[in-house]
């Protein structure tokens, strides 16, 4: 059965299904496509728990193990550079105009955005799962099943955040060149919380930045089975949080592929 | 118009060249400037308690000691920019052009090292700059920048030798650009953003014995305390070595470029 004939509901899971699928075949035929986005934040994680790892001896230090404190960060970069891909690779489709061929199908422009960003949501996985193995590897504490779970589903979100992101600039600037402004965007977001140190911990400036950026409360969230218990206190903030992000920034990504013309 | 004058002016006009092409596209300028001063920033903000750990050296802010790391991080990646942007220039074809006018070879080469110098140079007095508005002093005066200045200039040198050579080697862009996360793990792996005696094993042990350790406390010591000839004197070997090195590399790679075409 064609597309054509199947009710709009089924065709768009169909399209949304197929776009996915294009991003699988694209990691399978390329799998060392998939190693910067894994080196990347493993070299980061690996590299800051070396050189920062002193800072828990700091008075107001909440956990002697840097690593556990570390590595939801590294997850979430992780994510943050996948869902940034997400935003280059459409640039290019944009460069060599495969997306003038999607938009002059029937699939509905949200259709043709959400497919992109499930796409950064599940591959978002494959970095944060190689850096938390590393990460048990060198001592991080083992956050239980509830923490694991919270952790994955913040780095999903972060991905599918950051690919709304990727395509609004992507969309925005219909060039690679804009690449540069997709990475540093998602790596400031994410690092311009309690990344490095708890809030107590941080200077001033940085201190008022985390405290009113909303992905301190998916840092936390993701962070607390590694360094401690799973509360709903610690975990609704940071689900608000990303849903909050999301509708804005999957509004302003749609908002440019509406203004998309061919 | 002697041989010697001809060389000089291709390496000028190619430094300029290359220059341009680094500030008109924002995926070359924006590893250089942009990333790290964000991390700077970050880094600064987030990890600036450091100074009151037990056995941290005596420094005025995390910011002044954090400096010689930013420099250190720009310069590296001006160096795989200027390699990426070759590679560029081979795929282009653009190389085979200039292979063909009637110019010394490793004029060429020199042009973009060139390039990667005066971009080591920015990188030093931007951060500088950045370092001075934000109430980071300098030790050891004008004469310990100048210092700086000349170390970062030269060691952005040397690391534009090596990556010149892969790309000269390899002709594809994006290997030399797959050699970005190896520029962070140097870094990590040296005294570029903690002391050493702070840092956890065995990051600590390799960063004692890393090259770059050496560069930045060159970079770092002017800044923080005062010239002091033991770090000068290691740190310019260290530069002199690498960039030995770097340009030792590229003649043969460009050895290898030319008979392969």
């Amino acid at each position: 059965m064609g597309a054509a004939s199947l009710p709009p509901w089924r065709a768009n899971l169909a399209t949304i299904a197929a776009l996915i699928a294009r991003a699988r075949n694209e990691l399978l035929r390329v799998p060392a496509a998939a190693i910067p986005g894994v080196l990347a934040p493993t070299i980061f994680f690996l590299g800051l728990n070396g050189a920062f790892g002193a800072l828990t001896g700091l008075t107001g230090f909440t956990t002697g193990s840097y690593e556990s404190f570390i590595v939801p960060i590294s997850m979430l970069q992780g994510a943050g550079f996948t869902g940034a891909a997400t935003g280059v690779n459409l640039a290019r489709d944009i460069e060599q105009g495969w997306l003038d061929r999607l938009l002059v199908s029937p699939a509905p422009r949200w259709v043709l955005l959400a497919g992109m960003v499930l796409a950064a949501g599940a591959r978002a996985l494959i970095p944060a799962t190689a850096v938390l193995a590393v990460a048990l590897a060198v001592g991080a504490h083992w956050p239980g099943g509830a923490g694991l779970l919270i952790a994955f589903a913040m780095v999903v979100a972060t991905a599918a955040i950051a690919a709304c992101w990727g395509a609004m600039l992507a969309l925005r600037f219909k060039s690679q060149s804009a690449a540069p402004l997709m990475q540093a965007g998602m790596l400031a977001l994410i690092l311009l919380t309690t990344a490095y140190a708890p809030l107590a911990l941080l200077q001033g400036w940085l201190q008022d930045v985390a405290r009113v950026n909303p992905i301190t409360e998916v840092v936390e969230a993701a962070r607390q089975g590694f360094v401690g218990g799973v509360s709903w206190a610690d975990t609704w903030p940071g689900l608000l949080a990303l849903a909050a992000l999301l509708a804005l920034l999957g509004a302003l990504a749609l908002r440019e592929m509406r203004r998309t013309g061919v | 118009m002697s041989a010697l004058t001809t060389n000089a002016r291709v390496v000028t006009a190619l430094g300029a060249r290359s220059i341009r092409q680094t500030f008109r596209r924002p995926q070359l300028i924006a590893p250089i400037v942009v990333f790290p001063t964000l991390l700077l920033a970050i880094q600064t903000g987030g990890a600036g308690s450091a100074v009151e750990l037990p056995g941290f050296p005596p420094v005025q802010s995390f910011l002044q000691f954090m400096l010689a790391g930013a420099m250190m991080q720009s310069l590296m990646l001006a160096g795989n920019s200027g390699g990426i942007a070759m590679a560029i220039d081979i795929e282009m074809g653009f190389t085979d052009r200039l292979f063909a006018a009637p110019i010394s070879r490793f004029s060429i080469v020199l042009g973009r090292l060139a390039g990667t110098a005066a971009l080591g140079l920015f990188s030093a007095l931007w951060f500088l700059a950045i370092g001075l508005a934000f109430g980071a002093e300098i030790a050891a005066g004008v004469p310990g920048a100048l210092i700086a200045i000349v170390l970062v200039t030269v060691a952005a040198l040397a690391i534009g030798g090596i990556a010149a050579a892969i790309a000269l080697r390899t002709g594809t862009a994006s290997v030399v650009q797959g050699m970005f996360p190896l520029v962070f793990v140097v870094l990590f792996l040296s005294s570029a953003f903690f002391p050493q005696e702070l840092m956890i094993e065995p990051a600590k042990t390799i960063a004692e014995y890393n090259p770059f350790s050496f560069i930045v406390e060159g970079v770092r010591e002017p800044i923080v305390a005062g010239v002091g000839a033991s770090e000068l004197l290691a740190a310019t070997l260290a530069v002199t070595g690498i960039a030995l090195l770097g340009l030792g590399l590229s003649a043969r790679a460009l050895r290898h470029r030319l008979r392969v075409g």
